[in-house]
Formats: structure tokens, C-alpha cells, sequence
């Protein structure tokens, strides 16, 4: 209520806008298509042209051209709310989720070029496979490992012990990291920064008795010893993870395990 | 058939993983170690050299066949230059191993390139180890303008 009196209290010099109206523009989205059904399957790419609005995310403007103006146009997402990880793409290059990338923090003079995730085959248009990302992450054993009797009560831990792995429990498996990850794109066989952020999630939490099978597994030649620290992936991810160091921090705990 | 997979996607696939066999040893810590350890001693032992040999004294003037031997005389310097031959050598066919590891989609791209990498490892040390401990100045039968000037007869 205040706010409007102001408003209206202000010369404006500027044509007066609707109050509360929020900005729309064109904007186009370029996007990699892969239609695997027609005859001579090939990536290309195809430009659309959408009106969106100032508080759109680049997955609004998606379903604008999978609704109104090209239904084939297929894509993953499922909460659209930056949670469920499905909709992780390489937008102007970056990996990230298209339900968290803000239109206006876009160039949007330019076409926003859209392309499927790197390293994993791709099934259609910005659909991947991503049975060997889950593969490696199954392979660090992602659940509680412990020995004798379950206890009577809850397994207490310490604020500060819960607070040793607190970054690496945001992962929420969306692929972003490892698809940015060089040394993924090049060797499949790499378990790739998911896995180890989520190897880490246990290795440091004080109730799991896993740590040196798990440690052992990425101890392996297709391990962390093949990360080279290059941070594409730290700046990948959509939870703001540290996974570069996370995947440190396994490393040290290898090395003051060996020695 | 290749051609059919490779046109239908656009994206290429991955190696696929072969069997990821866990392989119960520290080879690739200690590697990952010894790359550090070694590039921090290569930094002393290759500035150190080059100020010997480029800097210290009358310079780059210095150098024949008559300096080489005289440095190799002292056992500091037959060290020094074995351990910066040995280490240069592992430290940098490491790497090496690990760029065709990255890049070498093929497995059998992978092993030929590998034996390549290791074969020139093996002569280059062998040969530099050979030179360290028997070099001559005066290599007898040699035409006179070649060889430094305390070489007599």
C-alpha cells in the first residue's frame, strides 16, 4: 500500500507503465535437436522464437516451445524447481539446470544456444542416457555401511561431526559436474566428481564404518587419482557443492591412509 | 555399421566401460605423489644446473667437451645429473602415460602408443646412465680438431 503511494507520488518521466507489470521480450532459444526415428538421424540445430517474461527461467521459455509451438521438442524435468535434477542441460556452454537459469541473467541480444549434457550418449533432442552415471555412483555403495547390532536408539552424531560432510549431502544427482568434467568427456571409465561427492557423503560421516572399502574402490586407475582439479565441475554444480574439494579431501584421506 | 552408430549420434558416446576391475593397489596414489615430490626436487635440481652451467663461471662459453668431463670427475655432479636424468624422465613419461590414457580412445591406439612411450624411456635413460659414468673427453682415434685442447696424442 505504501509502495504505490510513493510510486504515484514521484514524477515519473518514463511512459507510465503498469504498476507491478513485469517486462517481456522476445527471446530465441537455440537448441540441438537429435530425432533418433527419422531416416537419416542427425544432430542439428533449430532456433525458436518465444515471448517471455523478465521472471522466466529458460525452462519456461522450453515449455512455451514445447506447448505452443513444437510439441516433439523433448526434454527431461519433473520438479522444475531446482531439486529433482532432471533437467541438468549446457546452456550457452555451462552446465546447468534450466529451472534455476534466470532469462535476464542471459544475453539475451543473442540466441541462448541449448545442447544435451556432454559424455553420456544421447537418446533424443536433450534426453541422455544416464545409466553410466548411475552405475559408477551405485559402485561406491551410496547407503549407510555398519558392523554389529543395530542400536537400540538413533545413531547420534555431533553437530560438528554432521557438519564434516554437510556439503557433499546437497548432491542431488543431476549430472551437471560430471557431464563438465574433461577427463569424463574423453574416458568413460572415469567414476566422475558425482560419485566421489557422494562417496565422500559417507566416507566422512562419523556413523558409517564403510570409508576404506569405499576408499578402496576409488583408489582405483579409474579413480580419483584422474581428476586434474580442473574445477569445471565445482562451477557446474547447481547446489553449489565444492565438489573440487571434496574430491581433495578423498584424495588426502587416501594419502594419510597409505602412509 | 561403425559409420550407422557414429552418424546416429550426434554427440559421441563414451568409451564404454570396460570391466573396471578394482585393482587393489596404490600404483596410481603413488604416482599422483611422486609427480608432485618429484616436480618440487626437479625445480632445484634444473635451476641449479642451468646456473652452473649458463651463469656461473665465464657462462655458456665454458662449455665443451673438457667442462663436461671436468663436472662429471666430481661425484655431486654425476648425482645431481642422475637423479635429474631418472626423475625428468619418470616424471615426464608419467604424464605422458596419463595424456594417452585421456586421449587414446582405442585400446589398441592405447597399447602401441604406450609401448612407444616406454621403449623411448627405457633407451633414453639407459643411454643417459651409460654417458654419465664412462664419459670421455678423449675419445682415442678421434681427429684432432674435434677434441679439447688437454686431450694429448
Amino acid at each position: 500500500m505504501t509502495t504505490v503511494l510513493e510510486t504515484t507520488g514521484h514524477a515519473t518521466p518514463e511512459p507510465a507503465a503498469e504498476v507491478g507489470a513485469i517486462p517481456s521480450f522476445d527471446v530465441t532459444l537455440r537448441i540441438r535437436r537429435f530425432l533418433p526415428d527419422t531416416p537419416e538421424a542427425e544432430a542439428y540445430w533449430e532456433e525458436f522464437t518465444v515471448t517471455a517474461h523478465g521472471t522466466d527461467r529458460v525452462l519456461d521459455a522450453m515449455h512455451k516451445v514445447k506447448w505452443e509451438v513444437d510439441g516433439s521438442l523433448t526434454f527431461r524435468r519433473s520438479c522444475a524447481h531446482g531439486i529433482c535434477g532432471s533437467d541438468a542441460m549446457r546452456i550457452n556452454g555451462r552446465n546447468r539446470l534450466a529451472c534455476k537459469t534466470l532469462l535476464k541473467d542471459l544475453d539475451i541480444k543473442k540466441p541462448i544456444t541449448i545442447e544435451p549434457i556432454k559424455g553420456l550418449p544421447v537418446i533424443k533432442d536433450l534426453v541422455v542416457d544416464m545409466e553410466p552415471f548411475f552405475a559408477s555412483y551405485r559402485e561406491i555403495m551410496p547407503f549407510l555401511i555398519t558392523n554389529g547390532n543395530e542400536p537400540t536408539r538413533e545413531r547420534r552424531q555431533s553437530a560438528e561431526q554432521r557438519e564434516r560432510y554437510d556439503d557433499t549431502t546437497k548432491c542431488i544427482l543431476c549430472a551437471a559436474c560430471t557431464s563438465s568434467c574433461p577427463v569424463f568427456w574423453t574416458d568413460g571409465q572415469y567414476f566422475g566428481p558425482a560419485a566421489i561427492v557422494n562417496a565422500h557423503r559417507f566416507i566422512f560421516d562419523s556413523r558409517d564404518e564403510g570409508a576404506a572399502q569405499r576408499l578402496e574402490i576409488l583408489n582405483d586407475r579409474e579413480g580419483v587419482w584422474r581428476c586434474r582439479t580442473v574445477f569445471n565441475c565445482t562451477e557446474a554444480c547447481p547446489r553449489g557443492i565444492e565438489v573440487t574439494k571434496a574430491i581433495q579431501e578423498v584424495k588426502r584421506a587416501m594419502i594419510t591412509r597409505a602412509f | 555399421m561403425t559409420a550407422t552408430t557414429e552418424a546416429r549420434s550426434p554427440i559421441p558416446a563414451p568409451r564404454s566401460p570396460r570391466n573396471r576391475r578394482t585393482t587393489r593397489t596404490n600404483y596410481e596414489l603413488y604416482g599422483w605423489v611422486f609427480m608432485r615430490a618429484s616436480g618440487v626436487l626437479l625445480l632445484v635440481l634444473i635451476f641449479g644446473h642451468l646456473f652452473m652451467n649458463l651463469i656461473d663461471g665465464d657462462g655458456i662459453s665454458a662449455i665443451d667437451f673438457g667442462f663436461v668431463a671436468g663436472k662429471w670427475a666430481s661425484p655431486l655432479w654425476q648425482v645431481w645429473d642422475l637423479l635429474m636424468l631418472w626423475l625428468a624422465m619418470i616424471h615426464g613419461t608419467n604424464g605422458v602415460r596419463t595424456i594417452i590414457n585421456d586421449y587414446a580412445e582405442r585400446t589398441g591406439t592405447r597399447v602401441v602408443l604406450k609401448s612407444a612411450l616406454y621403449l623411448a624411456f627405457t633407451v633414453t635413460v639407459v643411454l643417459g646412465t651409460l654417458v654419465i659414468f664412462t664419459f670421455d673427453p678423449c675419445p682415442p682415434g678421434s681427429p684432432a680438431d674435434l677434441l679439447p685442447s688437454f686431450c694429448t696424442a
